[in-house]
């Protein structure tokens, strides 16, 4: 027998949402050698990462409320990625979202909850987006590659965080700590029930559900579809590149800047170091897993909130936290291989056949 | 300002340029090649805490940069793997690579976090050349890793513009079809210089963990495997124009901590955004000059290549 390797026409449509399972089910299996290696029992690992995760309330319900900010930097590093603009700036763009929520937030301490809310998350949005905008702009213009603006703009916006909580917005009584006083009550996004879920789920939600419809019913949506699939068509069917480019980006830095909000708001109430573990980051692979697709991102949103929080509860056993991100990292390398096998056939043929094939 | 000073800013940039100088080294020849890895970053990273940890573990620091070299070529091997035989997107691939080599290094080097390294790269003066007058201790009084990588520097320019496998890597990195029909191994060429890409990155890390500011903290590279593909552009992918490019964002980060000698009266935390703003800057400059002059890529860079 023999293996006969031919291309495939198009990839199966199950295949093109089981290669993610396949890529995650590879990470976990790599994760559990490299555990291994280093001393540590996989089992035990992995068993404290599911408890913490799913084993209780408390763990489901951190488990959302890691998902959420997750959802939404996702949410706009995939509409990003459809028009092949490779954002890869949603930790900065994050963090200026919780900036401008603060400014809101500390400008108007006695404004009721009505007032102030709606205008954090619109600052926080406008603030994001405006963010996105120096990179989308030279981008869109000039033609400066956007991976390495985006990326920059990261450091560059918590520089102008780590400033502004050391200098105008330090709080006075904060015993000297880099931080800005604690926001009013009014400016805290409420949570749902008992639970720390905020209301940010429900943002996340509604954003999904709107960006599913629009890259699916409209002529914009259609667009955006077509420059991400094939540049050259676009082009030549008159569609304006730098005015999409201009709109994408400020959306995709947007829902960053809205879960800078979100987490500013409803997690820590007050702006300080610390506030994303990393969400812009993570939203890259997120994305890519849940194939650019709006709905899916938010599965596999709650899979990586799920990680975070199993990842937390392993460093009681003494792994690193570090682990979730390597485990992260891998599932990509995962996919693209778990891809590439999607576009070949691979059957087994017997000797004389393949023989005469060739 | 005294010359003192200046002199003394002038070193600190030659120290703060040499991991970018490394980093911005191996990813000029990788791109030459054709393959673009943006995964600079994590193989820094996995390259400072390798080093890292075999210099705390064995006291040498010969093994201590051998580890940091063959950490980021097995780093640089997974990219080739998937972007020459695999022919994946190399964008996502580097991305994915910067990814997993900042959570695996955070993986492994949290036991070393803030610990201190048994020996570190000293300053080695060089007999009579570091008396020389200005250019002396600015050149000559730095540790062996700088020396190595002026070296570095007029080695591989040598490599590129005058010998014969310099030429088959600017073949394959402008036309593979042609340095293939010429005979050109195109594939394992991509390879060799996608791993030598990673040895270097690993080298640029190691350079920080054991020379510059000997010890590990989790992203200690804070972004400058970035700024090294950036730099990569700035030099037109030549190297002389690389070493140049990298001082003078070592100038950059040097001065940044100097503020306060300078009498530069802006807050610190927000002068620590200065090589990064300068990188946006540099970067829209020289892309609108090169659209201007034509000046460019590697024509194929980051195109796969397949003989079907």
């Amino acid at each position: 027998m023999r293996i006969k390797v031919s291309k495939r026409e198009t990839i199966s449509p199950t295949y093109r949402y089981l290669s993610p399972v396949i890529a995650v089910v590879l990470a976990l299996l790599f994760g559990m050698v490299v555990l291994y290696i280093t001393g540590f029992n996989p089992f035990t690992v992995y068993r404290a990462m599911w408890h913490g995760a799913f084993g209780s309330l408390y763990g489901l319900s951190e488990t959302m409320v890691k998902a959420i900010p997750l959802m939404l930097c996702a949410l706009g590093v995939g509409l990003a990625f459809r028009m092949l603009m490779w954002n890869i700036g949603a930790e900065g763009q994050l963090y200026m979202g919780a900036i401008g929520a603060t400014w809101v937030a500390l400008t108007l301490p006695d404004s009721s909850a009505y007032i102030l809310i709606p205008l954090m998350i619109v600052a926080g949005m406008v603030l994001g987006g405006l963010w996105a905008l120096l990179s989308a702009i030279p981008r869109a213009f000039l033609g400066v590659n956007e991976i390495i603006t985006s990326l920059m703009l990261n450091h560059v916006a918590i520089s102008i965080m780590e400033y502004l909580i050391h200098g105008p917005w330090k709080d006075p009584h904060g015993f000297g700590f880099p931080l800005t006083p604690v926001f009013s009550s009014a400016a805290r996004l409420p949570t749902i029930g008992d639970s720390r879920v905020h209301y940010g789920l429900v943002l996340a939600f509604v954003a999904a559900i709107i960006l599913f419809f629009v890259l699916k019913k409209t002529k914009w949506g259609y667009e955006v579809r077509v420059i991400g699939e094939s540049p050259a068509v676009a082009r030549y069917a008159g569609m304006n590149m730098a005015r999409n480019i201009i709109i994408v980006m400020f959306i995709s830095g947007a829902l960053a800047g809205l879960a800078g909000m979100t987490e500013v708001s409803a997690i820590a109430g007050r702006l300080q170091r610390g506030l994303s573990p990393g969400y812009g980051y993570s939203a890259i692979i997120i994305a890519w897993l849940g194939k650019l697709n709006p709905v899916t991102i938010i599965v596999v949103s709650i899979l990586f909130g799920a990680l975070l929080v199993g990842g937390f509860s392993a460093q009681f056993i003494g792994v690193p936290a570090a682990s979730v991100n390597m485990l992260q990292g891998s599932m990509l390398f995962f996919l693209l291989a778990a891809e590439f096998l999607g576009r070949y056939q691979f059957q087994l043929v017997p000797k004389k056949e393949a023989q005469s094939n060739e | 300002m005294s010359s003192a000073l200046l002199i003394s800013i002038l070193a600190a940039a030659i120290s703060s340029g040499t991991p970018l100088l490394f980093a911005c080294l191996g990813e000029l020849l990788c791109e030459r090649s054709g393959i673009l890895n943006l995964g600079v970053e994590g193989m820094m990273l996995v390259g400072a805490v390798s080093g890292f940890l075999a210099v705390a573990y064995t006291n040498s620091l010969t093994l201590g940069v051998l580890a940091a070299i063959v950490a980021g070529g097995s780093m640089a091997l997974i990219h080739a793997f998937m972007t020459v035989t695999l022919r994946v997107n190399q964008v996502v691939s580097g991305l994915a690579l910067t990814l997993f080599g900042t959570g695996l290094s955070g993986y492994l080097g949290r036991p070393v976090i803030g610990k201190p390294l048994p020996t570190t790269f000293r300053t080695l003066e060089i007999p009579l050349l570091a008396d020389i007058p200005f250019i002396g201790p600015i050149l000559f009084r730095q540790d062996l890793l700088v020396y190595l990588s002026f070296i570095l520097v007029f080695v591989i320019w040598f490599w590129i513009y005058r010998t014969r496998p310099g030429l088959h890597l600017r073949a394959t990195g402008e036309s593979p079809e042609t340095a293939d029909s010429l005979g050109v191994k195109v594939f394992g060429l991509r390879y060799f210089y996608v791993i030598m890409g990673g040895v270097l990155a690993g080298l640029g890390g190691a350079y920080l963990s054991l020379a510059f500011a000997p010890s590990w903290l989790e992203n200690m590279t804070a972004g400058r495997g970035w700024i090294a593909v950036a730099l990569v552009i700035f030099a037109v992918w030549n190297p002389l124009r690389a070493l140049f490019g990298s001082y003078l964002f070592g100038g950059i980060e040097a001065i940044g901590y100097r503020s306060q000698v300078l009498g530069i009266a802006i807050s610190p935390y927000l002068l620590r955004a200065l090589p990064y703003l300068f990188t946006i800057l540099v970067l829209i400059l020289v892309t609108v000059r090169s659209r201007k002059k034509r000046l460019g890529a590697p024509a194929k860079l980051g195109l796969p290549y397949s003989r079907e």
